[in-house]
């Protein structure tokens, strides 16, 4: 279906890509975090909500921030995003400070009401690019069409979002993140709210798109088996604050993985790893 | 702690699906239905009963002096709108209306924008609304009056605070329930200051502004004829409320309730055609209202 409609379509020029080679000599992470500690204010107290992280994200990666609830990732990610300053440390995008939210770093949220509801499919896609003002209006059309067929969405590109289901809202705000080529697609628990099937389509769906374009992904879960599927790469946070607890390659696996013995061992480590050993 | 009952074992089966019968397809409900799905026939219909009811009580008090009776009222309505008189006077009640409105709106909005961005914007909006939204317009007449002396002016003046506080208070509480993702993705891709206002919270907050404007030309509307019926003879011919009056002191009933009547229907057509014409197209169609 969705290669049917990308030849029914002009093929539009695709957003500027990452080069496709993380391996060739990576001088510089893309993504630099440096002894990071976010703290959030509640009902007059100071909550910490992650302590001192370091970790770096390169070129191309799949990175996932794993953790229970509590363990400060989605904080993390709003930090990465620009909504949060840092209390200590600082976040380094290709070298410079992040010093708040920007068109370089395009969020995709959880929630559905990320889309505004009074724009139709296709203003939605072309809302971000027109906002920034980084694409004309006809150049912004071209880039939206050509995302929404690659997330098969075309034949829907004059829908109102209420009426769209679960999983091509998800795709919506997967196509509007992706038309607008950031350095970083952020995505906090996109599929959290979706239905067990259609998020195990949606996953197979972003591993097809980043074959394509190899986009650098950091991916906010709390599913340890979405984790390994998604992520080449899986950084595991302790809660109370969030506290980085090992960092796991997880290059070997992918959807047709989950029933091996060796998933199967990687998850109970990750358990293992998640839910003991922290000293208070 | 309930029994655990035996389940017996039983066959698996599996089933081909063949087409289904045309019957169960989507088909269109019979006329009847569908002509009482239509609002308007339904509202006619309740219309038509309420003047059947009027028409029935005026025949049984039979006074004239009273209650005029439907039949008399629409007798009176035509007379005054083939003499123009009516429509004048509606014209003169719509002009100063208008004035008020438009000026309410977009003291309420800039007030509204300031609340927003500021938070010493939002202290001053907050008191001023609890202050002042309490406080019938029609009981500033008196000090309007006496700033401004007999005249448009202080209609104006009591029109606008009759506007600014429900609409400010709505608008604000429209903005202040705009999603945190959707102000995040407005901040994703560099929207800031009015840029934001404009592309992110006023569409957002689109249905709780639009109630607000609902209600400010409600309360603008009964507050002009009001105060109409106070003084309405100031500008070259009063407006609505002093064509109800002077027909009172005449003793003329059918007439007042022509001019009720009058009231009556501007209001239903601003809420009808205007307002309801521009849910449709907006809120309606995003499916931000149902």
């Amino acid at each position: 279906m969705n290669a049917l409609l990308q030849e029914l379509l002009p093929a539009a020029p695709p957003a500027p890509l990452p080069d496709a080679a993380p391996a060739a000599a990576p001088a510089r992470p893309l993504l630099q975090v440096r002894g990071l500690s976010l703290e959030y204010a509640s009902a007059g107290q100071v909550q910490r909500a992650t302590h001192e992280l370091s970790f770096d994200v390169l070129e191309g990666d799949r990175y996932v921030l794993l953790g229970a609830s509590g363990c400060g990732k989605s904080s993390l990610l709003k930090a990465i995003g620009g909504f949060l300053p840092a209390a200590e440390g600082q976040i380094l995008l290709d070298g410079r400070a992040v010093q708040g939210p920007g068109p370089d770093r395009v969020a995709v949220f959880q929630e559905f009401d990320q889309l505004p509801p009074w724009k139709t499919v296709l203003a939605n896609v072309m809302f971000p690019l027109l906002a920034s003002r980084r694409a004309s209006q006809a150049e912004a059309r071209e880039r939206a069409w050509h995302w929404l067929a690659k997330v098969g969405l075309a034949d829907f590109a004059q829908r109102y979002p209420h009426q769209l289901s679960g999983g091509m809202k998800a795709r919506v705000a997967i196509a509007r993140a992706l038309a607008m080529g950031p350095r970083v697609l952020l995505m906090d628990e996109p599929f959290a709210a979706l239905d067990a099937l259609t998020r195990r389509r949606m996953q197979e769906e972003l591993l097809q798109l980043w074959a394509q374009e190899r986009f650098t992904l950091v991916f906010v879960t709390h599913s340890i088996e979405e984790a390994l599927v998604l992520g080449n790469r899986v950084l595991l946070l302790s809660p109370h604050p969030g506290r980085v607890r090992a960092e796991l390659d997880a290059e070997r696996f992918d959807l047709h993985s989950q029933g091996s013995p060796e998933f199967q061992a990687q998850v109970q480590r990750i358990h293992q790893l998640l839910f003991s050993g922290v000293k208070r | 702690m309930s029994v655990i009952a035996f389940v017996p074992p039983r066959a698996e089966f599996v089933r081909e699906l063949p087409p289904l019968p045309a019957h169960t397809r989507a088909h269109r409900l019979p006329l009847a239905q569908r002509l009482w799905q239509a609002a308007a026939l339904r509202r006619g219909l309740m219309l038509a009963l309420l003047a059947g009811l009027w028409e029935l009580g005026a025949r049984w008090a039979d006074n004239d002096l009273l209650l005029p009776g439907f039949g008399q009222t629409a007798l009176a309505f035509a007379q005054g709108l083939r003499s123009g008189e009516l429509l004048q006077r509606a014209g003169i009640s719509l002009a100063l209306l208008l004035q008020g409105y438009a000026l309410g709106v977009a003291l309420s909005l800039a007030l509204t924008a300031l609340a927003v961005s500021t938070r010493l914007g939002r202290d001053l909006l907050a008191t001023l609304t609890a202050m002042f939204n309490p406080l019938p317009a029609i009981a500033l007449l008196p000090l309007a009056l006496l700033w401004f002396g007999l005249g448009a002016k202080s209609l104006i003046f009591v029109l606008v605070h009759a506007v600014l506080w429900p609409l400010a208070l709505n608008t604000l509480a429209g903005f202040q329930s705009v999603p945190e993702t959707l102000r995040m993705a407005g901040r994703n891709y560099g929207l800031r200051g009015l840029r934001f206002v404009w592309q992110i919270l006023v569409p957002s907050a689109l249905p709780s502004v639009l109630s607000g404007l609902r209600i400010a030309w409600a309360f603008a509307w009964r507050t002009l004829v009001a105060a109409e019926l106070f003084f309405g003879a100031s500008s070259g011919g009063g407006g609505l409320g002093w064509y109800i009056f002077q027909n009172r002191n005449e003793l003329l009933t059918d007439r007042v309730f022509a001019g009720l009547a009058m009231v009556i229907l501007i209001g239903l057509l601003v809420e009808t055609v205007v307002f309801n014409t521009v849910e449709r197209l907006t809120v309606r169609r995003w499916g931000m209202l149902r």
